[in-house]
């Protein structure tokens, strides 16, 4: 299969009237859709001649049915011409820039030169650079384009300068535009028709100088005379149950347009007066403009009965809603699934637990071969899953498989090499996986299908971390690609276990996580040691079935032995883990040290990842995991009230620090009060205090903290888990069984509620800590009605936080991307543009890839230890 | 080197046709959810500078006036070495506006001006009555003064003739608005520039302030020119040139982050920095900057601002080349990124 493109290139153009009436298969002159018998009325709206939407019927100009016409144009004659909303600002420029007698465009002498300047700017500007890599015509023209704007700005401004044409020497008027579509010259409004008259009569070098291709757009075609009736199928009337037809919003406001059309014409020809007319017409332009763009400014939007603003043309288009970014910049698939996530540490980590019910419904397409043609057969004839679905022909003819075994049969005998067949989804198919929002790529990485009992998508927890996911309702979604390349892709380049280090920064994203942390602490910790039953049973878990030899007395097996089974030969690794402890890795064997998260990640699997690479790396997550599980379920580990309960002597304690906590205040406070305290620099005294204050809290909160952590002890499971990285922090300890402490709102002590006070109970101008937001009481002991306030306050204020910050980042990360997404490295290393300007000569000034440049010295160290051992 | 290493070693290159320019934003981007919006106090210079967050979409923006602006002001050796000759030039430097040193008070019926020197606050900031009386002559140079102790009395004309020879009378609102002028009138300093503090940094002390001037910095004797510092970076870029405005995106970038303890590989900062300042002014990323001034109709058309672009598209009969990747997209072509800009080419092996 080769990729293909189809579209070169795609080009921009205005419609003359002319053409509009040459493509228009039908000319609509009835302001109506349908007659009593419910047929579409000739020369209405839904005329057969612009294509049909009700099942039965023929199109008029092609016969396709339904879905075999595309659906045709047609046309509207307006009696009297009307503006372009949307072209109102270019008409406007093309009559500033030329006279209104003579229709030549004024200040022409400078343009030219200064186009003659720039016409030669950027040819010398690409003609250094390889031919191959730039279409330098196109570069010419965008910039032409670009400043065609500008040049017609200055010759704006020069006509303006000047009160008569230089080549006729004509007064000039004064020519203004009243939004949306109105015209003035002087203080005259100037009618669609003379204004259609003057730019017709611009000549086409004028306009080339203005930024216009006359032989694409010219400025009268920005006039509508022939509106363009769009075909049926683009706006589709819908039947309700009761059986009545509801009308698209469109096809309601062309009704509108050919009433009034109607109505000027009836009009005109009685011969009304002139106010009459040009009311009417004024009415036609008010259709017209909102038939284009129902949200103009200054213009009341047209409405339905219902009162709800019309969806016209624009509408369609624009916005998050619209076209481009609804159905064009993101498109619907179909082989996807999409269900509740649900956590199975039992399959590999590059594995998706898939349904029944979805792996019967998802197929992938395998072409038939000398070779599989036997098994092709064998799909086409299986009762059950797995089964072929569809058969292809060679002539793209689909057939789908017999209901009977005799149809099966049948189709089986007359299959051929070179078609194909379409099967259902069996384990080891490939697939990619995505949870939103899709904010990396490792949003989306592919995985082996395992199919699995149950109704929910199985997830190994272990690469939870790249999605965000957790299994508290997530759905996720499953894609199946079609198409042997795309699947060769995901399998080497989607690959879970090829993720294990974010491009982000370098460091290990998929890594063992909470329990695992704690399972692996609890296994490699000093003392742990188990019988060789239970360690003959950890081994089995992971594949290991040779026991070795106890490495401790009375024939027991200490968890460092069991853990190093796992490491590579290669590992090599001393450092100081987050206890304080010095761990040791030699050649493979953990001699020292517990596990905890910062080796883990760091040292230990980043460098297995780009020394024994992703294979290796993904067998030991599914190992170590499996091990960590073991550990952690053999030892135990939980928490009770108990553990968070500080002992009375303890509490003695974190109430000393409190009073002297209070004592300091109170004195800062009366300092504060007769103003002998010292002004900080580039501070208010107010200012002062409140620091101050905020330093002598947080200090209270540390040294509560060091009394909590003694007083609970390391053996205190809550207390492990904070300090091995594996959940919480030492904080939340101390907030559930000594104190919660101060509560802030925009980093600073509560202030806000009432007058100078934060309660109504407080006095004026309360500075005390017990007044201002600091919580006393722990989660344990419960908050008094005040705590609880000043809790709630700052909790708001996170919650408010989070919800501004998501969309302010989402929006950014829109932005990001629209702006870089074009940047690719080439094959010289040099990062460019879509339009090839180099952005960077080399990337990153070392092509690395940030996925490994921190790892560069692994690389290093491998070979210089090959040169010493050589 | 052995074969294995050779290839591991060609694996930290980046691979070709990789679509850096999505992994920068995304690495950008993706850490944006978990950053605070927590504001900075730069120790005595400003407070409610913004990070985190806000301070990262501040510098995308290439806002022209962030909203706090820090100016690092290195010194000259000489007053470098020891923090009262640093003192000093902090003191220069730092603007003292004469409602700092002076209340001023506006009598509307006799139409005159008092300004009463403030002896312990001019004291305070280094400000003699002298230095406030030339502020007052530069700041109304055609007004009467009358001095009374420490009071200055100014008397504006009671008639003006302007250009054309029209006299005019004074207002009311016209002795209001030259109130409002003396209160702002700077006594000392450079304009622009408030609050500055001695810092000690690696061997040396350095001014820092709130405020962007760098020119207005750079005049003062004691101030290296050199080295001013400003996380404004339209204005380095102002003052130094296109190169130190990349170098000043890098670092800012890089301070949001570490400041909020997320790490993100300095590749990927250049590659934004380096996207806003290649053409040789600093653009934005958004709709005005860098996405605004994309080649594709199509691409900018999706992005915002969709009918508008549509609409100039057609009047000037423009080109779409679909060489970008949401144009692809949208006509449903392969993306010219990645595996989307390579063939592959089997050798099937023909059967005997």
């Amino acid at each position: 299969m080769e990729i293909q493109k189809v579209l070169d290139m795609l080009k921009f153009s205005l419609f003359s009237p002319e053409m509009v009436r040459k493509m228009s298969s039908a000319k609509i002159i009835v302001p109506d859709t349908y007659d009593d018998d419910g047929y579409p009325i000739d020369g209405g709206l839904v005329d057969t001649r612009l294509g049909v939407v009700d099942p039965g019927l023929r199109c008029k100009t092609c016969g396709g049915r339904v879905k075999e016409c595309p659906g045709h144009f047609g046309h509207i004659d307006l009696v009297r011409p009307v503006m372009h909303v949307e072209f109102a600002k270019h008409i406007y420029l093309v009559l500033k820039s030329t006279c209104p007698s003579c229709h030549k465009l004024m200040g022409k002498k400078i343009a030219v030169t200064e186009i003659e300047e720039e016409d030669a700017k950027p040819v010398l500007k690409e003609a250094p650079k390889e031919g191959s890599l730039l279409d330098v015509a196109a570069e010419v023209a965008k910039e032409k384009a670009d400043k065609a704007a500008e040049k017609a700005e200055k010759a704006e401004a020069k006509s303006r300068a000047k009160t008569k044409c230089p080549h006729c020497s004509f007064e000039l008027p004064e020519i203004k535009l009243l939004k949306p579509t109105t015209i003035f010259k002087d203080k005259e409004t100037l009618l669609p028709t003379d204004i259609r008259d003057w730019l017709a009569s611009v000549t086409d070098s004028d306009l080339r100088e203005l930024g216009f291709d006359s032989t694409y757009a010219r400025p009268e075609w920005m006039i509508v005379t022939a509106l363009p009736v769009p075909p049926v199928n683009v706006r589709p009337s819908i039947t309700l149950e009761t059986g009545e037809r509801s009308e698209d919003d469109l096809t309601h406001k062309l009704v509108d347009i050919i009433r009034i059309n109607q109505k000027l014409e009836a009009n005109i020809n009685a011969g009304a007066p002139q106010l009459i007319i040009e009311d009417l017409w004024e009415l036609l332009q008010y259709h017209v403009t909102t038939y284009f763009d129902n949200e103009t400014a200054n213009i009341p939007p047209a409405r339905h009965r219902s009162g709800r603003p019309l969806k016209t043309l624009a509408q369609r288009l624009k916005g998050k809603e619209g076209r481009f970014r609804y159905n064009l910049s993101g498109k619907r698939v179909n082989f996807s699934a999409r269900t509740v996530i649900s956590p199975d540490p039992r399959i590999s980590l590059d594995e998706v637990g898939v349904p029944q019910l979805i792996a019967e419904e998802l197929t992938i397409p395998m072409h038939v071969t000398e070779w599989n043609l036997e098994h092709c057969k064998k799909m086409i004839l299986a009762e059950g899953y797995p089964r072929a679905i569809y058969i292809i022909r060679s002539d793209a003819k689909r057939l789908k498989v017999g209901e009977t075994p005799e149809m099966r049969k049948e189709q089986a005998e007359s299959l051929k090499v070179g078609w194909s067949i379409e099967r259902q989804i069996v384990d080891g198919d490939i697939s990619i996986f995505n949870r939103q929002p899709s904010l990396h790529r490792i949003s989306m990485m592919a995985h082996r299908v395992r199919v699995l009992p149950g109704k929910t998508f199985k997830l190994n927890p272990v690469v939870v971390s790249p999605y965000n996911a957790d299994f508290d309702g997530d759905e996720m979604n499953l894609h199946i690609m079609q198409g042997e390349e795309a699947q060769a892709e995901a399998r080497h380049l989607m690959k879970v276990e090829g993720q294990v280090i974010s491009p982000r920064h370098g460091h290990a994203i998929i890594k063992p996580q909470e329990d695992h942390v704690s399972g692996l602490y609890f296994l490699t910790y000093e003392g742990a040691n188990y019988s060789k039953e239970e360690a003959a049973n950890m081994l089995y878990l992971i594949d290991i079935t040779d026991l070795p030899e106890p490495d401790l007395k009375d024939d027991r097996y200490s968890g460092k032995l069991l853990f190093s089974q796992l490491l590579p030969q290669s590992s090599n690794i001393k450092l100081t883990s987050k206890m304080g402890e010095e761990i040791l890795i030699k050649n493979g064997k953990l001699l020292k040290g517990a596990i905890e998260s910062r080796t883990m990640e760091g040292e230990l699997l980043e460098h297995m990842f780009v020394a024994e690479g992703p294979e290796f790396t993904k067998t030991f997550l599914d190992r170590v995991t499996k091990l960590a599980l073991q550990a952690i379920s053999l030892h135990g580990l939980s928490v009770s009230l108990k553990d968070y309960t500080v002992s009375p002597k303890g509490m003695e304690k974190v109430k000393e620090i409190t009073s002297k906590m209070n004592r300091e205040i109170d004195n800062l406070i009366m300092q504060y009060k007769n103003r002998s305290l010292e002004r900080a620099a580039g501070m208010a005294l107010k200012e002062t205090l409140e620091g101050l204050i905020v330093e002598i809290t947080s200090k209270a909160r540390e040294d509560v903290g060091k009394v909590v952590e003694s007083d609970l002890g390391l053996e205190n499971p809550s207390i492990i888990m904070a300090k091995i990285g594996a959940r919480g922090s030492l904080l939340n300890a101390i907030q559930m069984s000594a104190l919660v402490a101060q509560q802030t709102v925009r980093s600073k002590r509560l202030t806000r509620g009432y007058r100078k006070r934060t309660l109504p109970y407080f006095k004026e101008g309360a500075l005390t800590p017990a007044e201002r937001g600091f919580v006393y009481s722990s989660f344990h002991k419960g908050m008094t009605p005040y705590e609880y306030i000043y809790a709630a306050m700052g909790g708001r204020e996170a919650l408010v936080n989070t919800a501004i910050r998501t969309a302010r980042s989402g929006y950014m990360q829109r932005r990001l991307i629209n702006a870089l997404q074009d940047l690719v490295v080439q094959d010289d290393m040099t990062v460019r543009n879509a339009d090839m300007s180099i952005i960077q000569f080399i990337y990153g000034g070392d092509a690395k890839d940030p996925m490994y440049a921190s790892k560069s010295e692994v690389i290093e160290n491998v070979k210089q230890d090959d040169i010493d051992t050589a | 080197m052995t074969e294995k290493d050779k290839s591991k070693k060609s694996n930290v290159m980046i691979a070709p046709f990789e679509a850096v320019g999505v992994v920068c934003a995304q690495s950008i981007g993706e850490p944006g959810t978990q950053m605070t919006m927590r504001t900075f106090h730069y120790a005595g210079v400003a407070e409610h500078v913004p990070t985190g967050l806000p301070r990262l979409i501040e510098i995308v923006d290439a806002k022209k006036e962030p909203k706090k602006a820090i100016i690092d002001m290195h010194l000259k050796s000489s007053y470098a070495r020891s923090s009262t000759e640093a003192e000093k030039v902090a003191k220069d430097i730092a603007s003292v506006f004469v409602s700092d040193v002076a209340s001023v008070e506006d009598d509307l019926e006799n139409l005159v001006i008092a300004v009463r020197f403030n002896e312990k606050d001019g004291k305070a900031q280094g400000i003699t009555f002298h230095m406030l009386k030339k502020a007052l002559e530069t700041v109304a140079p055609d007004t009467k003064m009358d001095e009374h102790q420490n009071i200055i009395t100014l008397k504006p004309s009671k008639e003006k003739t302007s250009a054309k020879g029209e006299k005019k009378k004074l207002t009311a609102k016209a002795v209001r608005k030259l109130t409002q002028k003396v209160k702002d009138a700077i006594v000392r300093g450079v304009k622009g520039i408030s609050r500055a503090v001695v810092i000690k940094g690696d061997n040396e002390y350095f001014v820092r302030a709130g405020g962007f001037n760098v020119l207005g910095a750079s005049i003062h004797a004691g101030v290296d020119a050199n080295r001013i510092y400003t996380n404004n970076i339209k204005e380095m870029e102002k003052v130094y040139g296109i190169e130190a405005a990349r170098a000043a995106i890098i670092k800012e970038i890089h301070d949001v982050m570490e400041m909020q303890k997320l790490s993100v590989d300095i590749r990927h900062i250049m590659l934004i920095a380096d996207a806003m300042t290649y053409s040789g002014t600093v653009k934005s990323i958004g709709r005005h900057g860098l996405s605004g001034e994309k080649v594709g109709v199509l691409g900018r058309a999706a992005f915002e601002e969709t009918i508008k672009h549509l609409i100039n598209a057609s009047a000037t009969a423009e080109e779409e080349k679909l060489i970008g990747v949401t144009e692809n997209i949208i006509v449903g072509q392969t993306v010219p990124v990645g595996t989307g800009k390579i063939k592959l080419i089997m050798k099937g092996k023909k059967k005997e």
